[in-house]
């Protein structure tokens, strides 16, 4: 139920944009979800769709899917984030807060745990259009 | 790209009347062991109390307190459990006892999730207990807490002292209020602290002396209770509510 969190976030935020840019209707949300979150997309969209204020009322919500890269700060190897291994409490642990994964992750080069997350870090409002009021 | 979690997060907090950050220039002055013993003793006036451990790198108000087997609800976001009558969010419930090598923007990040992704329920108090120093972490906070007041704690010493200096010079700079600093592990009376407060033109909100007695009640909230740590710290909340 943290997408409920997320999509309240998405929902607010593109429609204080809307308002600033005068938009009388969003026709379009795009929504980018890094793999870290591991964000279950039909709850997600449900939620999306269940907050939608008046302007957002017609807008279609777009995922767009960003890979987890992480990157190591010691040995510099890059490696590709794959949930399919990790247990379940540490699969959650990640969900609700990305930085955990330097808790349990590690490099697969050198084994440090000092790494970046490159790409693919959590939710973010990647762009909204819509239509401008005539006046 | 915009981040759709800083739009969110003053209405997460808009239950709590007041919001109370514990905190210091420097480690090791008994920060956190205030901030429990703080948020304790509110509840135990009878105010509807939450307890937030923002120093993700080092926790340790679950060990204070004893909080064990916890974890938050699911309910359009997280809702934090109950512990000793309090609300109590910490990051431990997802890093559990393992070490979180954090940078300081990973640390941003991780308190901003925490704080567009927890549910407060209505609150007379939420007591933050703050990560050490006036980096990444702290500014973070003090940008997204709307409201937010700062309990400084130093302890007698000139070197701890400095960094709080500091801290308040920066809390002022920043225009955030602070309702006065705590002098913490008091083994000898000294106006040392007092003086150096009152110069700044802020509150010395009192002494609180050593107490040997306090580590023996670690994790024991029972034992906690009965300490003269915990009654002179009961008495200080009084200052602060």
């Amino acid at each position: 139920m943290h997408e409920w969190a997320l999509a309240e976030g998405v929902v607010s935020t593109a429609t204080r944009i809307a308002e600033e840019k005068g938009l009388e209707r969003v026709t379009e949300v795009k929504v980018n979800i890094g793999e870290l979150q591991q964000i279950e997309e039909d709850i997600f969209r449900f939620a999306l769709d269940q907050l939608r204020t008046p302007l957002l009322k017609d807008a279609e919500f777009v995922f767009e899917t960003t890979p987890g890269r992480l990157r190591c700060r010691v040995c510099g190897e890059e490696w590709s984030f794959s949930p399919g291994g990790l247990s379940e409490d540490v699969s959650e642990a990640i969900h609700f807060v990305p930085e955990m994964a330097h808790v349990y992750l590690k490099c697969p080069g050198c084994g440090s745990p000092d790494f970046e997350v490159k790409e693919g870090r959590g939710v973010y409002l990647a762009s909204i259009k819509g239509i401008v009021r005539d006046d | 790209m915009t981040d759709p979690r800083l739009e969110i997060i003053g209405r997460r907090l808009e239950k709590v009347e007041g919001i109370i950050a514990v905190s210091s220039g420097k480690g090791g002055v008994g920060k956190s062991v205030v901030a429990s013993a703080l948020a304790l003793s509110l509840r135990d006036k009878g105010h509807s109390v939450g307890l937030l451990d923002l120093d993700f790198t080092s926790p340790s108000t679950h060990v204070i307190l004893g909080v064990e087997d916890l974890y938050p609800e699911e309910e359009y976001g997280i809702v934090p459990p109950l512990a000793h009558g309090m609300r109590y969010m910490s990051i431990t419930y997802y890093s559990l006892d393992r070490p979180a090598p954090l940078r300081g923007a990973d640390v941003s990040d991780a308190i901003i999730e925490l704080l567009a992704i927890t549910r407060w329920e209505e609150l007379d108090y939420l007591v933050i207990d703050m990560p050490p120093g006036i980096g990444d972490a702290t500014l973070d906070t003090i940008r997204l807490v709307e409201g937010i007041r700062f309990i400084v704690v130093t302890t007698p010493s000139k070197v701890a002292y400095e960094t709080v200096r500091k801290q308040i010079t920066l809390l002022r700079e920043l225009e955030v209020p602070i309702l006065g600093v705590v002098e913490n592990m008091v083994m000898k009376a000294t106006s040392y602290i007092r003086e150096q407060v009152e110069a700044e033109r802020a509150v010395y909100l009192g002494a609180v002396e050593y107490d040997a007695e306090l580590e023996d009640t670690i994790g024991d909230v029972g034992a906690l209770r009965k300490t003269q740590f915990y009654r002179t710290i009961s008495g200080l909340s009084k200052k602060v509510s």
